[in-house]
């Protein structure tokens, strides 16, 4: 089983490794923003679809981790390594702060709490001028040179990304396969017979909600580098809302679903884009359309047809 | 900083939370009944906005606006909940799900219908004065708020503790597969109560939208402001929310007045230490 995924995830790393030349520089950067949101999409499937916990504020972790690289980047000239040890850091205090308060709460009222805060870290974006340039945003913030690697072309910019999605892809596979991972998936079936086996249930979800405050962070740098921009709408609760629908629509507990949803959801978001300003209303009827025909996402969907 | 400040920004925080009281007791009564988050909820309130201004701007007046929005919202809402909601009983999430995808073309459609420049409703000339009360002027459209939360959350809890339709809605949020046990028709009941909620939250829209104006994003603006009243007070509670409501509307107040640029910190800060003391809010039940 692990045997045929590992070969299925280098197959799919491989073939866009080598697609990546081949393709013209517009699919190319489309395809890199699928790889940041599919990492964002993942953290929130080890919390939405491992340990049976919806977040509607992932967008805060990304957020933070992108302003800190936007601010690092531009007003103190920092360097690849220390911008993203900065977001990530970040990403991960914030979710280690903002844990503690919503692993109290279940279900439906996890659910608000995380919304809740997530709209705190948007108000700070969006209030606190002096530090984030509120509406405005944080303008020009320069690709990584590194000696002769610039990854300010598209195609360097591709590779750095995908390196970074198979790695975070690799690393959650096996996140979610090891001991803690099935703790994880023991708590989403059955939070008090878990507690009862012994399991350090609040512990778990703990740990679960900061790894994907982490891998939300550096979905936030690469974001930070690629888009070059950093403003409220990156944090706002329409972000979280994309991060959601990306996982419900791939497949949750899935890991490569959400990445498909993202792409779906991407690819679908500039298409739009050129015919028609409606995007939000074509997002909800996806949302609906998921829900009413697709509970199980485009991977559920999958399997079922194989059976 | 002079008395006048404390006793001013008092009263706005009483204003507000006034407004929020009316948003949150429909979203807690929906909660306790259906067990439904409903994420467009803070769409009810900008579209009842935008319906009252275009009643007023039609037939300048303000008491019909209030109904056409009310009532309009009202039946949008229980076409939601007849249509689509009922469909997913005890899926949690797939509900949730579902109300941000009307949320989301709620928010569009607005922006599709009244475009995207802020408006203030114009309020009648009897409640656009203001009052003198020793030294200190307060508006009356403010008071007015008060007025009608005030009337509002007593009508509530009269219909809840005092009436047949109370009794049995009581006993949905107490256990509601019970209360289809022993003869109550709790999806019809949920059809009602869900219209109830949707109508609260329009009221509080198109009065809001005489002291805040109605712009696009103010739906997913208040929305975050209603969960924190009812993760306060506790889902479901009627108590709960006109504590919460005021406890809010204070604290957002203060907090934009004295630390503008922190302003949502002042609403996280005792929302985190009422969790940290009892999780299912001060009048909520597990």
């Amino acid at each position: 089983m692990i045997g045929r995924r590992a070969a299925l995830a280098a197959a799919v790393v491989g073939g866009l490794a080598v697609l990546g030349p081949l393709l013209p520089a517009y699919p190319l950067t489309l395809i890199t923003q699928a790889l940041i949101f599919g990492i964002l999409a993942m953290s929130l499937d080890v919390l939405l679809g491992y340990t049976g916990l919806p977040s509607l504020g992932q967008a805060a972790y990304f957020g933070v981790a992108a302003y800190a690289v936007a601010l690092l980047a531009t007003e103190r000239q920092v360097g690849l390594v220390g911008c993203a040890a900065a977001g990530i850091g970040l990403a991960a205090v914030t979710a280690a702060v903002f844990g503690v308060v919503a692993i109290r709460a279940r279900g439906t009222y996890f659910l608000m709490i995380t919304l809740a805060l997530g709209m705190v870290m948007w108000g700070l974006a969006f209030r606190w001028v002096s530090l984030t340039k509120g509406d405005n945003g944080i303008a020009g913030v320069p690709r990584p040179e590194m000696g002769a690697l610039s990854l300010n072309a598209p195609l360097p910019f591709f590779y750095f990304t995908l390196v970074a999605a198979a790695l975070s892809w690799a690393l959650l596979g096996l996140l979610v396969i090891s001991p803690f991972g099935l703790g994880l998936k023991g708590i989403r079936g059955s939070e008090s017979r878990m507690a009862a086996l012994g399991y350090n249930v609040w512990l778990h979800k703990y740990l679960a909600f900061v790894i994907a405050g982490v891998f939300a962070g550096l979905a936030g740098v690469l974001w930070a580098y690629y888009n070059g921009f950093v403003g409220p709408t990156d944090v706002q609760l329409v972000t979280s809302v994309e991060a959601l629908l990306m996982t419900a629509l791939g497949g949750p507990g899935t890991l490569i679903g959400p990445v498909l949803g993202a792409g779906v959801i991407v690819f679908l978001k500039n298409f739009v884009s050129v015919y028609t300003k409606r995007w939000l209303l074509i997002l909800g009827a996806v949302y609906i359309g998921v829900i009413l025909f697709a509970p199980h996402g485009i991977v559920g969907a999958l399997r079922r047809a194989r059976r | 900083m002079r008395p006048d400040f404390w006793i001013v920004q008092t009263f706005n925080g009483l204003s507000y939370g006034a407004l929020l009281f009316l948003l949150a007791s429909g979203l807690s009564l929906i909660f306790g009944v259906m067990r439904i988050v409903n994420m467009a909820h803070g769409s009810y309130f900008m579209l009842g906005g935008y319906l009252g201004l275009t009643v007023i701007l039609r037939t300048r007046s303000f008491a019909m606006s209030v109904v056409a929005a009310t009532v309009a919202i009202a039946l949008i809402g229980m076409a939601m909940e007849r249509y689509f909601l009922q469909r997913l009983r005890g899926q949690d999430l797939g509900q949730v799900l579902m109300t941000i995808g009307f949320a989301l073309i709620f928010q569009d459609l607005a922006l599709l219908l009244w475009g995207g420049d802020p408006y203030s409703l114009p309020v009648p000339a009897a409640l656009s004065g203001s009052a003198r009360l020793g030294g200190i002027v307060f508006p009356i459209y403010r008071v007015f708020i008060v007025g009608v939360a005030v009337a509002v959350g007593l009508g509530l809890w009269l219909l809840l503790d005092r009436t047949r339709a109370g009794a049995m809605i009581r006993a949905a949020v107490d256990d509601g597969e019970m209360a289809q046990g022993v003869g109550i028709n709790v999806p019809r009941l949920s059809l009602a109560v869900f219209g109830l909620g949707s109508a609260l939250a329009a009221l509080g829209g198109v009065i809001g939208a005489g002291f805040l104006g109605v712009y696009p994003g103010a739906d997913f603006e208040v929305l975050p402001y209603a969960f924190v009243v009812v993760i306060v007070g506790g889902l479901g509670s009627l108590p709960g929310a006109m504590v919460g409501s005021l406890l809010v509307g204070l604290l957002d107040n203060f907090g934009k007045a004295l630390f503008p640029e922190l302003a949502y910190f002042t609403l996280f800060a005792p929302m985190a230490l009422i969790l940290a003391i009892r999780p299912t809010g001060l009048f909520g039940r597990a």
